[in-house]
Protein backbone atom coordinates (compact mmCIF):
# COMPACT_ATOMS: atom_id res chain seq x y z
CA UNK A 1 0.00 0.00 0.00
CA UNK A 2 2.82 2.21 0.61
CA UNK A 3 4.68 1.23 -2.48
CA UNK A 4 1.28 2.14 -4.26
CA UNK A 5 1.18 5.93 -2.28
CA UNK A 6 4.66 6.48 -3.03
CA UNK A 7 4.80 5.37 -6.53
CA UNK A 8 1.51 7.96 -7.04
CA UNK A 9 3.46 10.81 -5.54
CA UNK A 10 6.68 10.26 -7.72
CA UNK A 11 4.70 9.89 -10.80
CA UNK A 12 2.99 13.52 -10.02
CA UNK A 13 6.57 15.29 -8.42
CA UNK A 14 9.69 13.52 -8.79
CA UNK A 15 9.37 11.60 -12.19
CA UNK A 16 6.99 14.69 -13.23
CA UNK A 17 6.47 14.20 -17.05
CA UNK A 18 7.26 18.11 -18.24
CA UNK A 19 9.91 18.85 -15.45
CA UNK A 20 11.82 15.62 -15.24
CA UNK A 21 11.24 13.42 -18.44
CA UNK A 22 11.29 16.66 -20.22
CA UNK A 23 8.39 14.97 -22.49
CA UNK A 24 5.16 16.68 -23.88
CA UNK A 25 6.60 19.95 -23.90
CA UNK A 26 4.94 21.17 -27.09
CA UNK A 27 1.37 21.65 -25.03
CA UNK A 28 3.18 22.88 -22.10
CA UNK A 29 4.69 25.62 -23.98
CA UNK A 30 1.32 26.00 -26.26
CA UNK A 31 -1.46 25.79 -24.33
CA UNK A 32 -0.21 27.26 -21.02
CA UNK A 33 -1.51 31.36 -22.15
CA UNK A 34 -4.14 31.21 -19.94
CA UNK A 35 -4.92 29.06 -16.56
CA UNK A 36 -8.26 27.72 -17.70
CA UNK A 37 -7.26 26.88 -21.22
CA UNK A 38 -3.79 24.62 -19.47
CA UNK A 39 -6.69 23.44 -17.11
CA UNK A 40 -8.66 21.84 -19.47
CA UNK A 41 -5.67 20.30 -21.55
CA UNK A 42 -4.28 18.95 -18.73
CA UNK A 43 -7.61 17.13 -17.90
CA UNK A 44 -7.68 15.93 -21.62
CA UNK A 45 -4.07 14.85 -21.77
CA UNK A 46 -4.62 12.83 -17.94
CA UNK A 47 -8.02 11.03 -19.23
CA UNK A 48 -6.02 9.81 -22.43
CA UNK A 49 -2.66 9.01 -20.87
CA UNK A 50 -4.74 6.79 -18.34
CA UNK A 51 -6.65 5.33 -21.31
CA UNK A 52 -3.71 4.59 -22.86
CA UNK A 53 -1.71 3.01 -20.24
CA UNK A 54 -4.33 0.90 -20.42
CA UNK A 55 -5.42 -0.47 -23.77
CA UNK A 56 -1.23 -0.20 -24.85
CA UNK A 57 -0.90 -2.66 -21.91
CA UNK A 58 -3.52 -5.27 -22.92
CA UNK A 59 -1.66 -4.54 -26.79
CA UNK A 60 1.66 -5.12 -25.97
CA UNK A 61 1.30 -8.32 -23.33
CA UNK A 62 -1.57 -9.76 -25.04
CA UNK A 63 -0.78 -8.98 -29.12
CA UNK A 64 2.99 -7.84 -29.30
CA UNK A 65 4.44 -10.15 -26.87
CA UNK A 66 2.86 -13.36 -27.88
CA UNK A 67 4.04 -12.85 -31.32
CA UNK A 68 7.66 -11.82 -30.27
CA UNK A 69 6.84 -8.21 -32.35
CA UNK A 70 7.90 -5.82 -29.56
CA UNK A 71 10.42 -4.28 -31.94
CA UNK A 72 7.19 -2.72 -33.29
CA UNK A 73 5.75 -1.21 -29.97
CA UNK A 74 6.16 2.27 -31.14
CA UNK A 75 4.54 2.28 -34.29
CA UNK A 76 1.58 0.18 -32.99
CA UNK A 77 1.56 2.32 -29.79
CA UNK A 78 0.54 5.74 -32.21
CA UNK A 79 -1.77 3.48 -33.72
CA UNK A 80 -3.65 2.56 -30.57
CA UNK A 81 -3.31 6.15 -28.97
CA UNK A 82 -4.25 7.67 -32.83
CA UNK A 83 -7.47 5.77 -32.35
CA UNK A 84 -8.24 5.89 -29.02
CA UNK A 85 -8.16 9.79 -29.18
CA UNK A 86 -10.68 9.90 -31.89
CA UNK A 87 -12.87 7.48 -29.76
CA UNK A 88 -12.73 9.45 -26.81
CA UNK A 89 -13.54 12.43 -28.98
CA UNK A 90 -16.70 10.97 -30.20
CA UNK A 91 -18.14 9.75 -27.04
CA UNK A 92 -17.27 12.96 -25.19
CA UNK A 93 -19.11 15.18 -28.11
CA UNK A 94 -22.33 12.65 -27.17
CA UNK A 95 -22.01 12.18 -23.57
CA UNK A 96 -21.10 15.58 -22.76
CA UNK A 97 -20.94 18.32 -25.26
CA UNK A 98 -20.04 21.03 -22.85
CA UNK A 99 -17.03 19.05 -22.08
CA UNK A 100 -16.28 18.63 -25.66
CA UNK A 101 -16.32 22.45 -26.42
CA UNK A 102 -14.41 23.05 -23.27
CA UNK A 103 -11.55 21.00 -24.31
CA UNK A 104 -12.20 22.08 -28.45
CA UNK A 105 -9.02 21.94 -30.37
CA UNK A 106 -7.16 20.17 -27.41
CA UNK A 107 -8.53 16.51 -27.82
CA UNK A 108 -6.90 16.00 -31.14
CA UNK A 109 -3.94 17.42 -30.23
CA UNK A 110 -2.90 15.31 -27.95
CA UNK A 111 -2.66 12.46 -30.78
CA UNK A 112 0.37 14.13 -31.10
CA UNK A 113 1.58 14.58 -27.55
CA UNK A 114 4.86 12.81 -26.90
CA UNK A 115 3.95 12.43 -23.08
CA UNK A 116 1.31 10.03 -23.62
CA UNK A 117 3.08 8.06 -26.35
CA UNK A 118 6.14 8.27 -23.44
CA UNK A 119 4.06 7.08 -20.67
CA UNK A 120 2.75 4.28 -23.01
CA UNK A 121 6.98 3.53 -23.52
CA UNK A 122 7.87 3.60 -20.31
CA UNK A 123 5.07 1.13 -18.74
CA UNK A 124 7.07 -1.50 -21.08
CA UNK A 125 10.13 -0.65 -20.43
CA UNK A 126 9.75 -0.89 -16.56
CA UNK A 127 8.15 -3.58 -16.72
CA UNK A 128 4.90 -2.47 -14.47
CA UNK A 129 2.09 -4.66 -14.21
CA UNK A 130 -1.50 -3.40 -15.39
CA UNK A 131 -2.35 -1.89 -11.75
CA UNK A 132 1.05 -0.16 -12.12
CA UNK A 133 0.84 1.26 -15.77
CA UNK A 134 -2.45 2.98 -15.41
CA UNK A 135 -1.64 4.39 -11.78
CA UNK A 136 1.75 6.17 -13.96
CA UNK A 137 -0.59 6.93 -16.79
CA UNK A 138 -3.19 8.66 -14.50
CA UNK A 139 -1.01 10.25 -12.06
CA UNK A 140 1.64 10.74 -14.93
CA UNK A 141 -1.44 12.99 -16.23
CA UNK A 142 -1.87 14.68 -12.86
CA UNK A 143 1.35 15.91 -12.78
CA UNK A 144 1.36 17.27 -16.74
CA UNK A 145 -2.26 19.04 -15.46
CA UNK A 146 -0.09 20.01 -12.24
CA UNK A 147 2.91 21.59 -14.26
CA UNK A 148 0.97 23.02 -16.90
CA UNK A 149 -1.25 25.34 -14.34
CA UNK A 150 1.28 26.42 -12.73
CA UNK A 151 2.95 27.45 -15.78
CA UNK A 152 0.30 28.86 -17.20
CA UNK A 153 -0.14 31.08 -13.66
CA UNK A 154 3.16 32.54 -13.80
CA UNK A 155 2.67 33.49 -17.49
CA UNK A 156 -0.83 35.34 -17.14
CA UNK A 157 1.26 37.10 -14.66
CA UNK A 158 4.60 37.73 -17.01
CA UNK A 159 1.82 39.64 -19.34
CA UNK A 160 1.39 42.53 -16.62
CA UNK A 161 4.32 42.66 -15.69
CA UNK A 162 7.76 45.09 -17.31
CA UNK A 163 10.03 42.57 -19.43
CA UNK A 164 12.89 43.88 -21.35
CA UNK A 165 11.98 44.06 -24.94
CA UNK A 166 14.36 40.78 -25.96
CA UNK A 167 12.73 38.72 -23.68
CA UNK A 168 9.07 39.17 -24.58
CA UNK A 169 7.57 35.89 -25.89
CA UNK A 170 8.84 32.94 -26.02
CA UNK A 171 12.16 33.65 -24.26
CA UNK A 172 10.71 34.36 -21.05
CA UNK A 173 8.57 31.26 -21.20
CA UNK A 174 11.39 28.93 -21.46
CA UNK A 175 13.36 30.68 -18.87
CA UNK A 176 10.76 30.16 -16.63
CA UNK A 177 9.67 26.44 -17.90
CA UNK A 178 13.84 26.09 -17.03
CA UNK A 179 13.38 27.29 -13.82
CA UNK A 180 10.65 25.48 -12.83
CA UNK A 181 11.87 22.37 -13.96
CA UNK A 182 15.18 23.34 -11.51
CA UNK A 183 12.51 23.92 -8.69
CA UNK A 184 11.03 20.59 -9.06
CA UNK A 185 15.00 18.79 -9.39
CA UNK A 186 14.43 19.55 -5.68
CA UNK A 187 11.92 16.63 -4.89
CA UNK A 188 14.53 14.65 -6.39
CA UNK A 189 15.72 12.69 -2.83
CA UNK A 190 11.52 12.49 -2.02
CA UNK A 191 11.07 8.81 -3.35
CA UNK A 192 13.55 6.26 -3.89
CA UNK B 1 10.25 -12.95 -44.30
CA UNK B 2 7.69 -14.14 -42.19
CA UNK B 3 8.52 -11.95 -39.75
CA UNK B 4 7.68 -8.73 -41.69
CA UNK B 5 4.65 -10.43 -43.18
CA UNK B 6 3.70 -11.46 -39.20
CA UNK B 7 4.01 -7.68 -38.43
CA UNK B 8 2.73 -6.01 -41.80
CA UNK B 9 -0.30 -8.76 -40.78
CA UNK B 10 -0.69 -8.22 -37.29
CA UNK B 11 -0.29 -4.48 -37.47
CA UNK B 12 -3.27 -4.67 -40.57
CA UNK B 13 -4.99 -6.57 -38.22
CA UNK B 14 -4.76 -3.96 -35.20
CA UNK B 15 -5.56 -1.69 -37.52
CA UNK B 16 -8.43 -2.71 -38.85
CA UNK B 17 -10.09 -3.62 -35.44
CA UNK B 18 -9.50 -0.33 -34.17
CA UNK B 19 -11.16 1.17 -37.88
CA UNK B 20 -13.90 -1.20 -37.39
CA UNK B 21 -14.60 0.04 -33.53
CA UNK B 22 -14.76 3.59 -34.60
CA UNK B 23 -16.88 3.33 -37.58
CA UNK B 24 -18.87 1.31 -34.53
CA UNK B 25 -18.73 4.04 -32.02
CA UNK B 26 -19.21 6.51 -34.93
CA UNK B 27 -22.55 5.45 -35.54
CA UNK B 28 -23.21 4.95 -32.55
CA UNK B 29 -22.73 8.08 -31.17
CA UNK B 30 -23.43 10.25 -33.97
CA UNK B 31 -24.82 13.20 -33.08
CA UNK B 32 -27.75 14.87 -35.46
CA UNK B 33 -26.35 18.05 -35.95
CA UNK B 34 -29.56 20.34 -37.21
CA UNK B 35 -28.49 21.63 -40.52
CA UNK B 36 -30.76 25.09 -39.95
CA UNK B 37 -28.16 26.09 -37.49
CA UNK B 38 -25.73 25.92 -40.78
CA UNK B 39 -27.72 28.01 -42.71
CA UNK B 40 -29.36 30.29 -39.73
CA UNK B 41 -25.49 31.30 -39.37
CA UNK B 42 -24.51 32.20 -42.67
CA UNK B 43 -26.81 34.44 -42.69
CA UNK B 44 -26.07 36.40 -40.27
CA UNK B 45 -23.48 39.40 -39.75
CA UNK B 46 -20.51 37.19 -39.01
CA UNK B 47 -18.77 40.02 -36.76
CA UNK B 48 -19.16 37.64 -33.51
CA UNK B 49 -20.39 41.37 -32.21
CA UNK B 50 -22.21 39.50 -29.41
CA UNK B 51 -24.93 42.85 -29.12
CA UNK B 52 -27.47 40.02 -29.41
CA UNK B 53 -26.37 38.86 -26.19
CA UNK B 54 -25.30 35.06 -27.37
CA UNK B 55 -21.59 33.82 -27.16
CA UNK B 56 -20.49 35.08 -30.73
CA UNK B 57 -22.76 33.94 -33.87
CA UNK B 58 -22.54 29.98 -33.63
CA UNK B 59 -24.52 30.53 -30.10
CA UNK B 60 -26.91 33.22 -31.48
CA UNK B 61 -27.60 30.63 -34.20
CA UNK B 62 -27.71 27.49 -32.20
CA UNK B 63 -30.50 29.50 -29.99
CA UNK B 64 -32.64 30.57 -32.73
CA UNK B 65 -33.00 27.37 -33.87
CA UNK B 66 -33.98 26.20 -30.38
CA UNK B 67 -36.38 28.71 -30.32
CA UNK B 68 -34.70 30.56 -27.49
CA UNK B 69 -33.96 33.70 -29.61
CA UNK B 70 -35.65 35.84 -31.51
CA UNK B 71 -35.55 35.44 -35.88
CA UNK B 72 -34.65 39.38 -35.58
CA UNK B 73 -31.98 39.30 -32.86
CA UNK B 74 -29.14 39.57 -34.86
CA UNK B 75 -28.93 43.32 -35.40
CA UNK B 76 -25.76 43.19 -37.88
CA UNK B 77 -27.78 40.76 -40.11
CA UNK B 78 -30.74 43.83 -40.58
CA UNK B 79 -33.70 43.12 -42.33
CA UNK B 80 -33.12 41.32 -45.22
CA UNK B 81 -31.36 38.52 -42.82
CA UNK B 82 -34.23 37.97 -40.55
CA UNK B 83 -36.40 37.62 -43.15
CA UNK B 84 -34.05 34.64 -44.82
CA UNK B 85 -33.67 33.44 -41.01
CA UNK B 86 -37.63 33.52 -40.59
CA UNK B 87 -37.50 31.81 -44.35
CA UNK B 88 -35.32 29.14 -42.50
CA UNK B 89 -37.02 28.24 -39.28
CA UNK B 90 -40.69 28.85 -41.39
CA UNK B 91 -42.21 31.27 -39.44
CA UNK B 92 -42.92 35.23 -40.36
CA UNK B 93 -39.87 37.54 -39.47
CA UNK B 94 -41.59 40.58 -36.75
CA UNK B 95 -38.76 43.11 -38.47
CA UNK B 96 -37.83 45.91 -35.95
CA UNK B 97 -37.06 49.39 -36.60
CA UNK B 98 -34.07 49.61 -38.73
CA UNK B 99 -31.63 51.15 -35.90
CA UNK B 100 -28.56 53.24 -36.86
CA UNK B 101 -25.39 54.51 -35.26
CA UNK B 102 -25.80 58.65 -35.03
CA UNK B 103 -23.10 60.66 -33.94
CA UNK B 104 -24.44 63.56 -31.65
CA UNK B 105 -21.82 66.39 -31.89
CA UNK B 106 -20.51 68.50 -34.65
CA UNK B 107 -17.70 69.66 -33.21
CA UNK B 108 -15.51 69.25 -36.15
CA UNK B 109 -12.06 71.44 -36.37
CA UNK B 110 -12.53 75.08 -36.65
CA UNK B 111 -16.71 74.78 -35.67
CA UNK B 112 -15.52 73.38 -31.80
CA UNK B 113 -12.32 75.29 -30.51
CA UNK B 114 -9.56 73.40 -29.34
CA UNK B 115 -7.71 73.77 -25.97
CA UNK B 116 -4.30 72.32 -26.93
CA UNK B 117 -2.61 70.59 -30.06
CA UNK B 118 -2.91 66.86 -29.07
CA UNK B 119 0.37 65.11 -30.93
CA UNK B 120 -0.11 62.02 -28.56
CA UNK B 121 -1.32 58.06 -28.86
CA UNK B 122 -4.08 58.53 -31.53
CA UNK B 123 -6.61 57.36 -29.13
CA UNK B 124 -10.02 58.95 -27.94
CA UNK B 125 -9.50 56.87 -24.52
CA UNK B 126 -6.59 58.37 -24.16
CA UNK B 127 -6.82 61.87 -25.11
CA UNK B 128 -10.07 62.38 -23.25
CA UNK B 129 -8.31 61.90 -20.08
CA UNK B 130 -5.59 63.98 -20.87
CA UNK B 131 -6.71 67.83 -19.25
CA UNK B 132 -10.08 66.98 -20.31
CA UNK B 133 -9.36 66.35 -23.92
CA UNK B 134 -8.28 68.42 -26.65
CA UNK B 135 -11.26 70.71 -27.17
CA UNK B 136 -12.85 72.72 -24.96
CA UNK B 137 -16.17 71.09 -25.26
CA UNK B 138 -16.43 68.10 -22.49
CA UNK B 139 -19.02 66.11 -24.51
CA UNK B 140 -17.38 66.72 -27.60
CA UNK B 141 -16.50 63.41 -30.36
CA UNK B 142 -12.52 63.84 -29.71
CA UNK B 143 -11.94 62.42 -33.05
CA UNK B 144 -9.02 60.40 -32.89
CA UNK B 145 -11.13 56.93 -33.96
CA UNK B 146 -11.90 54.67 -31.47
CA UNK B 147 -15.39 53.84 -32.81
CA UNK B 148 -13.94 53.20 -36.38
CA UNK B 149 -11.31 50.62 -34.93
CA UNK B 150 -14.26 48.99 -33.28
CA UNK B 151 -16.55 48.88 -36.21
CA UNK B 152 -16.04 45.87 -38.25
CA UNK B 153 -18.21 46.83 -41.27
CA UNK B 154 -16.24 49.78 -42.32
CA UNK B 155 -19.37 52.25 -41.36
CA UNK B 156 -17.11 55.31 -39.63
CA UNK B 157 -14.85 57.40 -41.07
CA UNK B 158 -13.20 60.74 -39.57
CA UNK B 159 -13.34 63.82 -41.03
CA UNK B 160 -12.11 66.63 -40.17
CA UNK B 161 -11.66 65.69 -36.04
CA UNK B 162 -15.17 64.09 -35.90
CA UNK B 163 -16.57 60.88 -36.93
CA UNK B 164 -18.97 60.27 -39.56
CA UNK B 165 -21.05 56.98 -39.93
CA UNK B 166 -22.61 55.87 -43.24
CA UNK B 167 -26.19 54.98 -42.60
CA UNK B 168 -26.27 52.52 -45.08
CA UNK B 169 -23.26 50.50 -43.88
CA UNK B 170 -23.97 51.18 -40.40
CA UNK B 171 -25.32 47.29 -38.75
CA UNK B 172 -26.13 48.96 -35.50
CA UNK B 173 -24.24 46.39 -33.66
CA UNK B 174 -23.33 48.97 -30.92
CA UNK B 175 -19.81 48.28 -30.49
CA UNK B 176 -19.17 52.16 -31.56
CA UNK B 177 -21.31 52.87 -29.23
CA UNK B 178 -19.35 50.97 -26.48
CA UNK B 179 -16.04 52.23 -27.50
CA UNK B 180 -17.25 56.00 -27.45
CA UNK B 181 -15.17 57.03 -24.02
CA UNK B 182 -17.69 60.03 -23.97
CA UNK B 183 -20.51 58.39 -24.97
CA UNK B 184 -21.00 60.67 -28.07
CA UNK B 185 -22.82 57.70 -30.55
CA UNK B 186 -26.31 56.68 -29.68
CA UNK B 187 -28.56 54.22 -32.24
CA UNK B 188 -31.59 55.83 -33.01
CA UNK B 189 -34.17 54.80 -35.64
CA UNK B 190 -32.97 55.04 -39.01
CA UNK B 191 -36.63 56.95 -40.05
CA UNK B 192 -35.61 59.74 -37.24
CA UNK B 193 -34.46 62.58 -39.60
CA UNK B 194 -34.16 65.38 -37.58
CA UNK B 195 -31.46 65.05 -34.69
CA UNK B 196 -30.38 67.44 -32.04
CA UNK B 197 -26.65 66.55 -32.12
CA UNK B 198 -24.71 68.50 -29.00
CA UNK B 199 -25.44 67.04 -25.50
CA UNK B 200 -23.19 70.02 -23.77
CA UNK B 201 -25.46 70.24 -20.86
CA UNK B 202 -23.49 73.31 -19.40
CA UNK B 203 -25.34 76.76 -19.34
CA UNK B 204 -26.00 78.78 -22.36
CA UNK B 205 -22.73 80.91 -22.53
CA UNK B 206 -20.57 77.84 -21.70
CA UNK B 207 -21.69 75.85 -24.30
CA UNK B 208 -22.05 78.53 -26.89
CA UNK B 209 -18.53 79.84 -26.36
CA UNK B 210 -16.59 76.15 -26.93
CA UNK B 211 -18.74 75.52 -29.99
CA UNK B 212 -20.23 77.47 -33.23
CA UNK B 213 -22.78 74.35 -33.00
CA UNK B 214 -23.72 74.08 -29.06
CA UNK B 215 -27.05 73.11 -28.31
CA UNK B 216 -27.60 76.32 -25.58
CA UNK B 217 -31.34 74.47 -24.44
CA UNK B 218 -32.97 77.65 -25.55
CA UNK B 219 -36.36 75.95 -26.16
CA UNK B 220 -37.06 77.13 -29.48
CA UNK B 221 -37.54 74.29 -31.31
CA UNK B 222 -39.74 72.92 -28.20
CA UNK B 223 -41.78 76.01 -28.87
CA UNK B 224 -41.74 75.62 -32.18
CA UNK B 225 -42.70 71.38 -32.54
CA UNK B 226 -46.01 70.98 -33.85
CA UNK B 227 -45.94 67.22 -32.37
CA UNK B 228 -44.51 68.22 -29.07
CA UNK B 229 -41.55 66.04 -29.37
CA UNK B 230 -39.15 68.06 -27.95
CA UNK B 231 -37.94 68.10 -24.69
CA UNK B 232 -35.08 70.03 -22.94
CA UNK B 233 -33.73 68.69 -20.10
CA UNK B 234 -30.41 69.45 -19.00
CA UNK B 235 -29.43 72.35 -20.81
CA UNK B 236 -29.82 70.60 -24.20
CA UNK B 237 -32.86 69.24 -26.27
CA UNK B 238 -34.14 66.16 -27.32
CA UNK B 239 -36.50 64.30 -29.89
CA UNK B 240 -38.70 61.65 -28.86
CA UNK B 241 -37.94 59.25 -32.08
CA UNK B 242 -41.44 57.87 -31.54
CA UNK B 243 -43.18 61.27 -31.80
CA UNK B 244 -41.12 62.98 -34.32
CA UNK B 245 -42.92 63.33 -37.77
CA UNK B 246 -40.37 64.66 -39.65
CA UNK B 247 -41.83 68.49 -40.30
CA UNK B 248 -38.32 69.81 -39.57
CA UNK B 249 -39.24 72.65 -38.14
CA UNK B 250 -36.97 72.29 -35.12
CA UNK B 251 -33.81 72.85 -37.53
CA UNK B 252 -34.72 75.50 -39.49
CA UNK B 253 -35.68 77.74 -35.77
CA UNK B 254 -32.43 76.52 -33.97
CA UNK B 255 -30.15 79.47 -33.83
CA UNK B 256 -27.25 77.67 -33.50
CA UNK B 257 -27.60 74.77 -36.14
CA UNK B 258 -27.30 72.07 -33.51
CA UNK B 259 -30.18 70.52 -35.04
CA UNK B 260 -30.01 68.91 -38.35
CA UNK B 261 -31.14 66.36 -40.51
CA UNK B 262 -28.80 63.24 -41.35
CA UNK B 263 -28.53 64.23 -44.77
CA UNK B 264 -27.24 67.85 -44.61
CA UNK B 265 -24.82 66.55 -41.46
CA UNK B 266 -23.13 64.45 -43.39
CA UNK B 267 -22.92 67.07 -46.24
CA UNK B 268 -21.23 69.58 -43.59
CA UNK B 269 -18.70 66.90 -43.00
Amino acid sequence: MLNLLLFMVSCVITNNFIFSRFLGCCPFLGVSNKVETAVSMGIAVTFVMTLASLITYIVYHFVLLPLSLSFMQTIAFILVIAALVQFVEMFLKKASPSLYSALGIYLPLITTNCAVLGVATLNVNNDYNLLYSVLNGCFGGIGFLLAITLMAGVRERLESSKIPECMKGFPISLVTAGLMAMAFMGFNGLVK
Amino acid sequence: MTVILVSALTLGLLGLIFGLVLSYAGKKFSVPVDERIEKVRACLGGANCGACGFPGCDGFAAAVVKGEAPVNGCAPAGESGAKKIAEIMGVTAETGERMVARVLCQGSAGIAKERYLYDGYKSCMVASGIAGGPKQCRFSCIGLGDCMAHCAFGAIQMKNGLCVIDEDLCRACGECVKACPRGVIKLLPQRQKHIVRCRNSDVAREARKVCMHACMGCGLCKKNCSAEAITVENGFARIDPEKCIGCGKCASVCPSKAITDSLTHDQIS
